[in-house]
């Protein structure tokens, strides 16, 4: 599913990532951990195509097809998601709209059919309902004035109806609350599934406890220093990065 | 008014230019150097039907400088009327329009400017409102880019009188959009909002100027612009509070995106205040559209010309929204979309 081969990225000429490596493939959960700085952010905005992140070498594929070669929004019409760390507030376009926005604009890029209005409003509140949001804030402009965890519901509300194929969570745990943060999972275990493959970023093992990963990397200093199963998490929430933190430098 | 003046003698000297405060970034003396010709004599009958016609009980038409010179509103009576300011080929025409709404009397004015050539336009308006008497005037200048169009309104309120104006442009090759109310207090209400969005080389100067003379007033002012290429976007706003016009209640904000690098906006806004129990406030920010935003649309799989064009909708969207007659905003709407979408 997802391959990402000797991956050297710089943001502003500074070397972020230096020489990742990594298979995720379709039917797992993966987990990368790591200390700030790591560049845990830098991949997530890497493999999704924002500017100001340079790719200096390497390569990263999606189901054999090269990820780099493509625009942002291609991209995403391939099924890359990205749960951001800091749900932008789009002013003046309602949630509806933009969601009904994107998902046309996907499938037009994928040469589907447009999803009609009355089966967009009827999968909306399907899902609405699922993640207990209220469907009246689907009204309002996207995000503004939306609390921390109201934001990250309404990005699991956007993944669950676009449907994509390789899910990648930043820190989708910072903000929330305990039932917040079971609600949030909730959304994101439904979408497991034997075609779809998750990158689940999180500096604190807590989200695993309710996500659970078939496997878990440490990125530290812009590669993967160590992988392993669940139980490197715990580890990790015991010990601490230090010892990788080192080994990186 | 000068620039009627200029016209009417023929005396460019008479233009006002770059030395002139309230003039230095529209600058007519500088761009007209010779007097042009006055325009020729054009036919109301030969022109298509207006944007706004078929909304419209009365629809009124000033061609080339001449035509209809009153809208009257009696007492009691509620009245939409399309005026169709309209100018044809190169030369130069000036016109005078007043309107009055007596008291009580309610009016929705959808006035139009409709330009072809490189011609020379100037409107003087005076639109008078009696007691508790309402106005809703929405502005759709559709002027040629060799054209050169001032419209100066002044608007007078008596007390208990509602004022709302929408004003939406997409430029000209100079282009002068002024409107001047007198606010009496006495809780007569007032809104004033513009939309300027300019492309190419056109430019547009939105300028207010709001006395409030007496207690008791309030104001709300709305701006918004986009402006690219190598347009230039003016907003000059002044609110004047005099002395003993407390319990003033003014509001002014005007925020412009800038889409490229040789495309300019200049904005002053002012609040004179020598009354002392005002609430008063003014917002203005000129800026870039957000390209986190930007980003995060296109990571939905939006792409990039859409997203922008969503996101610049949206933008203007807010000033759209306050328009009161739907028929009008649903055309505010479809024009400012046009415009966008590029």
């Amino acid at each position: 599913m997802l391959s990402v081969s000797n991956l050297h990225a710089a943001v502003e000429e500074k070397a972020i990532l230096k020489g990742l490596t990594l298979e995720v493939p379709a039917g797992e959960v993966h987990a990368i951990m790591g200390p700030n700085g790591a560049g845990k952010s830098t991949l997530s905005y890497v493999l999704t195509g924002r500017s100001g992140y340079e790719v200096t070498e390497g390569s990263a594929t999606l189901n054999g097809e090269d990820l780099l070669a493509l625009e942002p929004n291609e991209r995403a019409a391939k099924g890359v998601f990205l749960s951001f760390q800091y749900p932008l507030e789009i002013p003046g376009v309602p949630a509806l709209t933009f969601i009904r926005t994107a998902l046309n604009a996907q499938r037009k890029a994928r040469g589907e059919a447009e999803i009609t209005a009355p089966e967009f409003l009827k999968l909306a509140r399907a899902k609405a309902a699922e993640l207990k949001i209220d469907f009246d804030m689907l009204k309002r402009a996207l995000n503004v004035g939306f609390s921390g965890g109201e934001k990250k519901r309404m990005e699991i509300l956007q993944m669950a109806m676009l449907s994509p194929r390789f899910l990648i969570l930043d820190e989708t745990d910072s903000g929330l609350d305990i039932d917040a943060l079971r609600i949030v999972a909730d959304g994101v275990n439904a979408l497991r599934g034997p075609d779809r493959g998750m990158l689940v970023i999180t500096h604190y093992q807590r989200l695993l406890d309710y996500i659970k990963p078939d496997r878990v990397h440490v990125l530290s200093g812009g590669r993967i220093v160590a992988s392993g199963g669940p139980e490197l998490a715990l580890e990790l929430e015991r010990e601490g990065y230090d010892k990788y933190a080192r080994a990186a430098a | 008014m000068t620039v009627a003046a200029a016209i009417r003698e023929r005396d460019v000297s008479k233009l006002p230019g770059k030395r002139d405060e309230d003039w230095r970034w529209t600058d007519l003396r500088g761009l007209i150097r010779q007097a042009p010709d006055p325009s020729a004599p054009l036919d109301a009958a030969s022109l298509a039907a207006g944007t706004f016609d078929a909304l419209a009980e009365d629809v009124v038409v000033v061609a080339n400088g001449h035509g209809g010179a009153h809208v009257g509103v009696e007492p009691g009576e509620a009245k939409v009327v399309a005026l169709r300011i309209v100018s044809r080929g190169d030369g130069a025409h000036a016109a005078r329009v007043s309107i009055d709404v007596e008291a009580t009397g309610h009016l929705v004015l959808l006035e139009t400017y409709e330009g072809e050539g490189a011609y020379l336009s100037q409107t003087g308006l005076l639109i008078s409102l009696g007691q508790d008497a309402s106005v809703e005037r929405i502005v759709l200048a559709a002027d040629d880019a060799e054209g050169v169009t001032v419209s100066q309104a002044e608007v007078e309120l008596a007390p208990g009188a509602e004022y709302a104006q929408t004003v939406l442009t997409g430029g000209a090759r100079r282009q002068r959009l002024q409107t001047t109310v007198r606010h009496p207090g006495g809780h007569a209400g007032l809104r004033l909002d513009g939309v300027y969005l300019l492309d190419g080389k056109r430019h547009a100067d939105l300028t207010t100027v709001v006395t409030h003379a007496a207690v008791h007033g309030t104001t709300e002012q709305l701006t918004k612009g986009v402006v690219r290429d190598q347009a230039r976007g003016v907003f000059q706003g002044r609110i004047v509070v005099a002395q003993g016009a407390d319990h003033t209640d003014a509001r002014m904000g005007h925020h412009a995106l800038i889409l490229s690098d040789r495309a300019e906006v200049d904005a002053k806004p002012e609040l004179e205040i020598y009354a002392d129990d005002v609430s008063c406030a003014h917002g203005n920010t000129v800026g870039a559209l957000d390209e986190d935003a930007l980003f995060y649309a296109r990571q939905r799989g939006i792409p990039e010309p859409d997203a922008r064009a969503m996101l610049t909708e949206a933008f203007i969207g807010e000033v759209i929204d306050r328009i009161g007659h739907e028929p009008a905003r649903e055309i505010a709407r479809v024009w400012a979309a046009e415009r966008l979408r590029v």
